[in-house]
């Protein structure tokens, strides 16, 4: 919105420099402070004296003898079996994504060409689907899941995060499927091509744009996903997230923290990359359903 | 005629093809959304058994005593017998840990003033964590809006050479998971963080701290909610910025109209639809609110609907069944208050629509 005609007065100016400049601080400063606190040790970081502690690196020096150390990251990986944690993590995530993908692709497309009335009542109950709070859902499932054994295991969980992330995928797809237009495949349906043929040779190919956002929008569900991962999976099948968790302990049980800040920012730093080198997918994904309606 | 002017022809997908194509997702969402919600309905109204006691005499020469004892023999047998428990009607509903419809009453009856009565309630479990949950809703919910429309705003002014970076930074809050991003801010905040110890010092009370007082608890319960929600309702308000038609708003300026009054007149109402978009969405997320809780440690202060549901589930002697589907049934009515108005308002335009 580079208004032609619009002067701004400098001191509007600096006033919205300032104002970003705060912003960002507080909407990263936690990030870079959590990464700067996991070199450094428990007594340093959580400090009961002095919080400069964690910029002088006083107890780092003296109980490792640098001013950084690796060791809370060492530790949780081996000792902690983080490294279990994340692969659990990268299985639950790769199938929970390409299983999304595939049904909600055929699914959307469907309801992006069907002109019937139920069409419109499918939306409208994956949007109700779409606010039921996982938590309920989760106390649906472990009754059911404990009488038939299948509770505690990856695959559960991942038909579990695939099923809840499809209302959201729908609707997604839908609205990129809907920016399609119907001509294409009318014409390939005319040229004797089945409904399969024409969604698979001519819409897909136009589609990874859209299939790509999908994609992100599940993976980051699955990768982020606490109450389901918590719940369903047992101790040994633990993903990422509940992993940290178990980290912190409770009251009756010292947990180990720095294990949980070196976890945090090992379990941070990819989905970070990753929304680095797609940012603009996540942003057309966020604002699909928003702006084209 | 189709060949000559295909474009004249509508193709509909006939029913068959669509069952097909959309079986897989349907049944995926039937299976593990739809009969869930079911399970919990039936669940809610059973409850777990009681244990089976059993008399035990105990006889030794100074004459014989009878004691009561839990026969776990017998009530493994019975668990085995009915694993979902026994059947407890609107028991679970009623009871002090939900609605507490006696306790309401008694309090009713026995206290003297109204605040005193209110008081008493809202130190029950289920009224408590309602309370906190719609605290926090009514307080993140426009907070969020008005700040991620500010930020908007702020970051279309800028050049566009450097928004893409800046964009990067200011939606990292928003794609990290709540326990991650609550622990990121707790590990700052707490007595022992950067951000505590200096406010110890500034305060010059070094008892302060987080978990010392609900009331700061649920402030920064709070706070999280807005720093973490706010990119969301930045995004999307950012994207509906783009889409503002450049005319009026040069009109506007050549007749005079201050900045103010532009956003006022001419870029609200534009993005009004997008608003309320956002303001759903983030009623929905805000209303299951529960990691940032456990994240928090504030498990002493703050409860909310979802935690309670949580809490439910990890017991560890049994878990309590019963009682996380009730709750979560009062939740789910909850959702669907909150979802009603735009359900009724989707429904007149479908119908005027035909």
């Amino acid at each position: 919105m580079d208004y032609g005609l619009d002067t701004k007065s400098t001191r509007l100016k600096t006033f919205n420099t300032i104002f970003i400049i705060t912003w960002l601080l507080i909407a990263c400063f936690p990030f870079i402070w959590t990464f700067w606190g996991s070199f450094k040790v428990r007594a340093d970081f959580f400090s009961r004296s002095d919080w400069w502690y964690a910029i002088s690196a006083f107890n780092t020096l003296i109980e490792t003898g640098g001013k950084f150390t690796t060791n809370a990251y060492t530790e949780a990986w081996t000792e902690g079996e983080f490294w279990k944690a994340s692969k659990n993590t990268i299985i639950v995530t790769v199938f929970v994504v390409s299983i999304s993908l595939f049904l909600g692709t055929l699914g959307a497309y469907a309801l992006s060409r069907s002109t019937e009335k139920y069409a419109f009542w499918i939306l409208m109950i994956a949007l109700i689907f779409r606010a039921m709070p996982h938590i309920t859902l989760v106390s649906g499932y472990l009754f059911p899941f404990f009488e038939l054994q299948i509770w505690g295991i990856l695959p559960t969980t991942i038909v579990v995060l695939v099923a809840i992330n499809q209302p959201f995928t729908l609707w997604l797809l839908y609205s990129f499927f809907k920016t399609v237009p119907k001509e294409l495949d009318e014409s390939a349906l005319i040229d004797g091509c089945s409904y399969f043929q024409a969604f698979r040779h001519i819409i897909m190919p136009v589609m990874w744009p859209g299939v790509i956002t999908a994609g992100l929008f599940s993976l980051m569900l699955a990768y982020n996903d606490f109450t389901v991962t918590a719940l369903l999976l047992n101790q040994e099948n633990h993903t990422m997230v509940p992993k940290i968790q178990s980290y912190l302990g409770t009251n009756q049980h010292e947990g180990n923290l720095m294990w949980a800040v070196s976890a945090v920012v090992s379990a941070t730093a990819p989905l970070f990359m990753l929304v680095m080198f797609f940012q603009r997918q996540v942003i057309s994904g966020l604002t699909a359903g928003a702006v084209k309606g | 005629m189709g060949i000559i002017f295909p474009h004249l022809i509508k193709i509909l997908m006939p029913n068959k093809t669509f069952f097909w194509f959309f079986l897989p997702t349907g049944l995926a969402m039937i299976l593990f959304i739809g009969l869930p919600i079911i399970s919990t309905g039936i669940q809610s109204f059973y409850a777990q058994h009681d244990q089976v006691v059993k008399e035990v005499k105990k006889c030794d020469p100074f004459g014989c005593t009878v004691s009561i004892v839990v026969d776990n023999e017998e009530t493994t047998k019975i668990r085995n017998a009915k694993p979902l428990g026994k059947f407890n009607a609107f028991g679970t509903y009623t009871d002090r840990n939900h609605l507490a419809v006696d306790e309401i009453k008694k309090f009713w009856n026995e206290t003297e003033s109204f605040g005193a009565f209110v008081d008493q309630v809202t130190n029950l479990p289920f009224y408590k964590a309602l309370i906190f949950t719609l605290t926090y809703c009514l307080f993140v919910t426009p907070n969020v809006l008005l700040l991620g429309f500010i930020i908007a705003l702020s970051l279309n002014a800028v050049a566009r050479k450097i928004r893409g970076p800046l964009i990067f930074g200011t939606i990292l809050p928003m794609i990290v998971t709540p326990l991650v991003g609550s622990l990121v801010l707790f590990w700052m905040i707490d007595s022992q963080g950067i951000i505590g110890a200096n406010i110890q010092n500034l305060m010059n009370d070094p008892y302060l701290s987080l978990k010392s007082s609900k009331t700061l608890t649920w402030i920064t319960i709070i706070i999280y909610g807005i720093w973490h929600h706010s990119p969301f309702a930045f995004v999307v308000f950012y994207a509906a910025l783009q889409t503002v038609p450049q005319e009026p708003i040069e009109a506007a300026i050549i007749d005079g109209a201050s900045r103010l009054q532009r956003i006022k007149h001419i870029v609200l109402p534009h993005i009004y639809p997008v608003v309320t978009f956002v303001a759903l969405i983030s009623l929905m997320d805000n209303f299951r609110v529960f990691e940032p809780i456990i994240g928090f440690s504030a498990e002493g202060s703050a409860q909310s609907l979802s935690w309670l549901i949580y809490d439910n589930l990890v017991n560890e002697e049994v878990i309590l069944f019963g009682s996380a589907a009730a709750t979560s049934m009062m939740t789910i009515i909850g959702i669907a208050i909150l979802l009603a108005p735009v359900l009724i308002r989707t429904w007149k335009e479908f119908k005027t629509a035909r």
